[in-house]
């Protein structure tokens, strides 16, 4: 961080105290809180990166926020935190940026932390009737068991507000009233990609209100990451967006490795660039068969399958999975790239390239597709830095978000390639940033193929990693948006608090604001182009 | 796939000769065998999946794997027109009463299918707080597909295991029965919904 | 040509030998239902596999090929299945109409497929306003597919049964202009004169631009008619789970399913029967020996083989085109089909009043 930036905090919040620890962060009491977010937001900080619920034990349970200003690309780290464990009670940023609504329920539910004045203090991903916090460092898993009775939603959302002589007033809100007409899509239905819910209120055909329930693939990834090794927390980053897999492991691999300060060969930067390259195609091909079945053009679902299962071969030639590769270890990669493997990149570069004019002839020429993508379910530009939503979405709203042109890593700040960039903000929009990045992604690939130095595949590690004391936070572009891990370490072998990130959250949390007013095939199609993987907005 | 080629068919042999230890009428018999084939080759899957098996379970169904080809193309949206259930990943607590509302939900003869580690045990994610240990514990297993996720492969092998496990099934025989008409009325009666939920009923509160 | 009235005028003769006419003829109607049902079924089960061979050649897959040779036998298998399937009753329906209505649909279909001549001589239900009849017979299914989605008390049922009456009864109303059409070329509206006038050249190419205009509307109208392709809104999968019958289960289903098909067959069959001359065959002036040898073929294969190429060409839209939305649905029907239709048929009238047709 600039030191110019730091003094200006300091002049403007007397009270934020530097700790130069790990990536170096504000600790800001609760109370001035939000008056420097305000401040921040004003000075072009308009975009949260992550919102991190902490458990510090005995000093008490707070926040870490992690801001960027889209402009200037300045980054800074906050924290906030209140002793009280019984009651814990924080400042909301909701109303200045929107990407927190969700985050701070995500907390809520985790460690109960209340957010003063948020709209909505519900539970996230737990049911209702959840007893206790989970990621709170005293949880007794023995209070939940198994409950297998219909969970009946809250019909009511909460707030909370302070008055002056200290004690809270809670407020409902009902979320549907009596007579409108709600209907649960999901979570068991084809179109919402795995099991989320929502509740959509209509009126004909048209959506008034919508509802999100996530939470029915919550495994709780980031506790059970608490209590491994770091190495074996590896295994579990591949299992929150099966569709990156490659991606997410790269970035938390990048993350321990910048922590303990490990430099890894070229040969390994080579190799990682291109794998996410792969399985960034790998991904996009996915999302345009799935689309394609959404709005009921079902061959064109074939044709994205059978070239898909081409990139697969590749991937699983080396690494030896075809959708869960485990290939990225801490220093280096599992395995050196198997001989063919040049040669069958190659090959694949030559046949996708008119595999995607045929998709364009079967779906993107087609006049129903282009009357049903063409303006319905725009996102604003604001909206999307509001809301955090990253990757193709924001990048058709005109947002340059992707991380591998603003904190280029890997290969990326070497190669040439292009950030393809909408404006509409519709799905068409959406629909074509992603046909086009996989164009990009084979640009990439091809500069990087035939150069792929020599030297080892794998740095040496100890068979014990531990990270110095410190947090840490390290992002890659994921396929659907950026991927972060957050690390916070005390210096054991397994880390104190880790956070993922999510690339879904963010984009099923302006779902509301794309879909009102849309119809309801206009949600399928909506849906569609936000292109979120369910297991990891849950994770 | 060939009789011969898969290698456990003693135990449903076995299961066979005990099925068949009364003997049957020929009548009802041959109707037997003729349902049983017809059943056995016409199992329509549900399209419910949770996380990555429900993705190579796609690639089951499209161009290179094709499960067109053994009848189980038509995957149907709806519980009550399934045949059986693949439970294609993960199956958390928040989940399992929906899951188990969807089996409910479906029309007897009914199959469950786990597919993957998490299904079968919970897999990678056992030591969670919200992940049920494995769909054994809610719902009655036919076949376990392992893997993690599974091959396409495994899965259509898993699939023709089930294909043939339904060929030995009678329908005449009782099995389907498994609840009598008195269970059934009174498990009408009983209304699922109307339990008691005290989250709704919380008055103002102040604190 | 082979005329079938020969084999029923030989049974009639037959059985009236020996039993007064009364009877003779409740026996051959009663024979004649069976047959009906029969075929109804045989095509229903043709007309599946042909679905799921079709769709696999358009996605570069096999479909089925395990059942039988070339999987010829697997829709049978289905059809097992489907007789042993449990049949769901819900609480909350209304049951006595969600019992119904599956059986409303099948008898809408079965009374139209009633009226399509496949042979000279083979006709069902023959009289001087057979395409009224017909017409009004197959618009009865809407009423087993509104009763469907009603009495399910299902949400998604009632707003996938809502979706198919907004769209079928709008687009019955092309369906009849592009009728009507060719009924102002014939003046009749029965179907075995209709195919008759149809002797010296097929209507597609006897009527003009009309009729060609006829064509491609009914074509599009008639996908529509029958939920498929790209207007299979009310049970579109991906936004209604199953639309209308998503709460049926077993044989209920299965009627749905099969009458769906036959539908596709029958809209195919009216198209074959007035824009392609039903059974005639094929005749080219002047060419005598070619004619001749088509006129070997017997009728009945000229009408399936025209019914299924009407058919093969609808899966082929079917399997292209994404769904439209129902807003693109009616406005596709109410600001164009219907205006285009209208204008067509005074086109028809002023050519048939000018005898500017061949």
């Amino acid at each position: 961080m600039n030191t110019t930036l730091k003094e200006k905090i300091t002049a403007w919040e007397p009270a934020a105290v530097w700790n130069d620890t790990g990536d170096g962060m504000f600790t800001v009491p609760a109370e001035r809180l939000h008056p420097l977010a305000e401040r921040l937001k004003a000075e072009g900080f308009d975009f949260l990166r992550s919102l991190t619920g902490m458990d510090w034990g005995e000093e008490g349970l707070g926040v870490v926020y992690h801001l960027e200003a889209t402009r200037t690309g300045e980054n800074l780290v906050l924290r906030t935190q209140t002793a009280d464990r019984e009651h814990p009670v924080l400042p909301t940023v909701c109303d200045l940026w929107r990407a927190a609504e969700f985050n701070e329920r995500e907390a809520y539910d985790y460690f109960g932390i209340c957010f003063l004045n948020h709209p909505d203090m519900r539970r996230l991903f737990l049911r209702d009737d959840w007893v206790g916090y989970p990621l709170r460092k005293d949880y007794d898993p023995s209070l939940n068991p198994l409950r297998m009775s219909n969970e009946v939603a809250r019909d009511t959302a909460d707030s909370f507000e302070l008055t002056p002589d200290g004690s809270f007033i809670r407020h409902r809100r009902p979320i549907f009233d009596e007579d409108e007409y709600v209907i649960n899509i999901g979570p068991q239905h084809p179109a919402t990609h795995g099991v989320l819910r929502f509740r959509v209120s209509l009126e004909g055909e048209i959506i008034r209100k919508l509802d999100v329930h996530c939470g029915y693939i919550h495994r709780g990834i980031e506790k059970i990451c608490e209590g491994m090794t770091y190495p074996q927390t590896l295994a579990l980053t591949d299992r929150l967006d099966y569709l990156g897999a490659s991606q997410n492991r790269h970035a938390l691999c990048m993350c321990i490795e910048r922590a303990m300060g490990v430099e890894v060969s070229e040969r390994v930067q080579y190799i990682r660039t291109i794998m996410d390259e792969l399985q960034r195609i790998d991904s996009h091909l996915l999302f345009f068969s799935c689309l394609c079945m959404d709005m009921g053009a079902l061959t064109a679902f074939f044709y994205g399958f059978r070239d898909r299962e081409k990139v697969l071969d590749i991937l699983e030639q080396t690494t030896g999975g075809r959708l869960i590769q485990t290939y990225n270890t801490i220093g280096g990669v599992q395995a050196d790239i198997h001989p063919e493997f040049v040669h069958k990149v190659k090959e694949l570069i030559a046949c996708l390239r008119p595999a995607l004019r045929e998709y364009h002839e079967v779906f993107t020429g087609n006049v129903i597709a282009r009357q049903r993508l063409e303006g319905t379910g725009v996102l604003t530009r604001e909206d999307a830095i509001s809301f955090g939503a990253t990757g193709g979405t924001g990048r058709a709203s005109g947002w340059a978000c992707d991380v591998r042109k603003r904190h280029p890593y890997a290969m990326y700040g070497k190669v040439d390639f292009e950030e393809v960039l909408f404006t509409e903000g519709d799905c068409m929009a959406r629909y074509l940033v992603r046909m086009r990045e996989i164009e990009q992604s084979l640009r990439i690939i091809e500069q990087l193929i035939d150069n792929i130095p020599e030297g080892p595949w794998q740095e040496k590690m100890k068979p014990v990693i531990r990270i110095p004391e410190g947090s840490y936070y390290a992002a890659v572009e994921g396929s659907r948006g950026e991927f972060g891990v957050f690390i916070e370490s005390r210096g054991d072998k397994s880390p104190y608090r880790m956070k993922f990130r999510s690339t879904g959250l963010p984009l099923v949390s302006c779902m509301e604001t794309i879909a009102r007013g849309a119809k309801i095939a206009d949600l399928i199609a909506i849906g569609g182009t936000v292109d979120y993987v369910v297991p990891d907005i849950d994770r | 796939m060939k009789y011969e080629d898969f290698n456990d068919n003693e135990y449903l042999e076995k299961m066979a000769q005990e099925l068949r230890r009364n003997g049957t009428n020929v009548i009802v018999g041959c109707l037997d065998n003729l349902i049983e084939w017809g059943r056995s080759n016409s199992l329509w899957p549900l399209t419910f999946a949770t996380s990555c098996c429900g993705i190579e379970f796609m690639a089951v169904g499209a161009a290179r794997y094709d499960f067109a080809r053994f009848g189980f193309e038509v995957a149907r949206a709806s519980p009550r027109q399934a045949d059986f259930i693949m439970v294609a990943g993960t199956i958390t607590h928040k989940m399992a009463p929906v899951l188990k509302r969807l089996y409910d939900q479906m029309a007897d003869p009914k199959y469950v299918i786990a597919v993957g580690g998490c299904a079968i045990s919970g897999g990678p994610f056992k030591k969670s707080y919200h992940v049920v240990q494995g769909v054994g514990e809610i719902l009655p297993v036919d076949v376990y597909i392992p893997g993690c996720p599974p091959r396409p492969e495994a899965m259509l092998y898993g699939l023709m295991q089930l294909q043939r496990k339904v060929r030995l099934q009678r329908f005449f025989g009782g099995v389907n029965r498994q609840i009598s008409e008195k269970e059934y009325e009174e498990l009408l009666k009983r209304d699922l919904t109307a339990e008691k939920n005290e989250l709704n009923v919380e008055s103002e509160e102040k604190r | 040509m082979f005329d079938f009235s020969i084999i029923t005028g030989w049974i009639h003769g037959l059985l009236t030998s020996f039993l007064p006419l009364g009877v003779a003829t409740f026996i051959e109607c009663v024979a004649i239902g069976g047959c009906l049902l029969l075929l109804y079924t045989v095509i229903a089960i043709a007309m599946i596999f042909m679905e799921r061979k079709v769709c696999a050649a358009f996605q570069c897959r096999l479909g089925p090929v395990r059942v039988g040779p070339w999987g010829t036998l697997q829709v049978f298998g289905d059809v097992f299945k489907m007789l042993t399937k449990e049949i769901i009753t819900i609480r909350h329906a209304d049951k006595f109409l969600y019992n119904l209505a599956p059986y409303i649909v099948i008898l809408a279909s079965l009374l139209s497929f009633a009226c399509l001549p496949f042979n000279r001589g083979m006709e069902v239900l023959d009289f001087n306003v057979g395409v009224f009849f017909m017409m009004a017979a197959s618009s009865i299914g809407v009423v087993g597919i509104l009763l469907a989605g009603w009495s399910s008390n299902n949400k998604f049922s009632l707003i996938g049964a809502m979706r198919s009456g907004a769209q079928m009864i709008s687009y019955e109303l092309s369906i009849s202009l592009s009728i009507l059409t060719i009924v102002v070329l014939t003046d009749t509206m029965q179907f075995s004169e209709i195919v008759a006038r149809q002797a010296d050249g097929w209507f597609l190419f006897k009527g003009h631009l009309p009729a060609l205009v006829a064509f491609v509307i009914y074509l599009i109208a008639g996908n529509a008619e029958v939920n498929r392709g790209p207007f299979d809104l009310p049970e579109a999968e991906s936004e209604l789970t199953a639309g209308y019958h998503t709460e049926y289960s077993g044989m209920h289903f299965g009627l749905f399913y099969v009458a769906e098909f036959v539908n596709l067959f029958i809209i195919s069959g009216v198209a074959a029967t007035i824009f392609l001359g039903g059974w005639m065959p094929l005749h080219i002036p002047g060419w005598e020996g070619f004619n001749a040898v088509m006129d070997w073929i017997p009728g009945f294969v000229w009408f399936f083989g025209k019914a299924f190429f009407v058919v093969g060409l609808l899966m082929w839209i079917k399997w292209t085109f994404p769904r439209l939305r129902i807003d693109q649905i009616l406005t596709l029907e109410w600001k164009y089909l219907v205006p285009i239709g209208l204008v067509n048929l005074l086109l028809m009238v002023i050519v048939v009043v000018f005898k500017l047709h061949f």
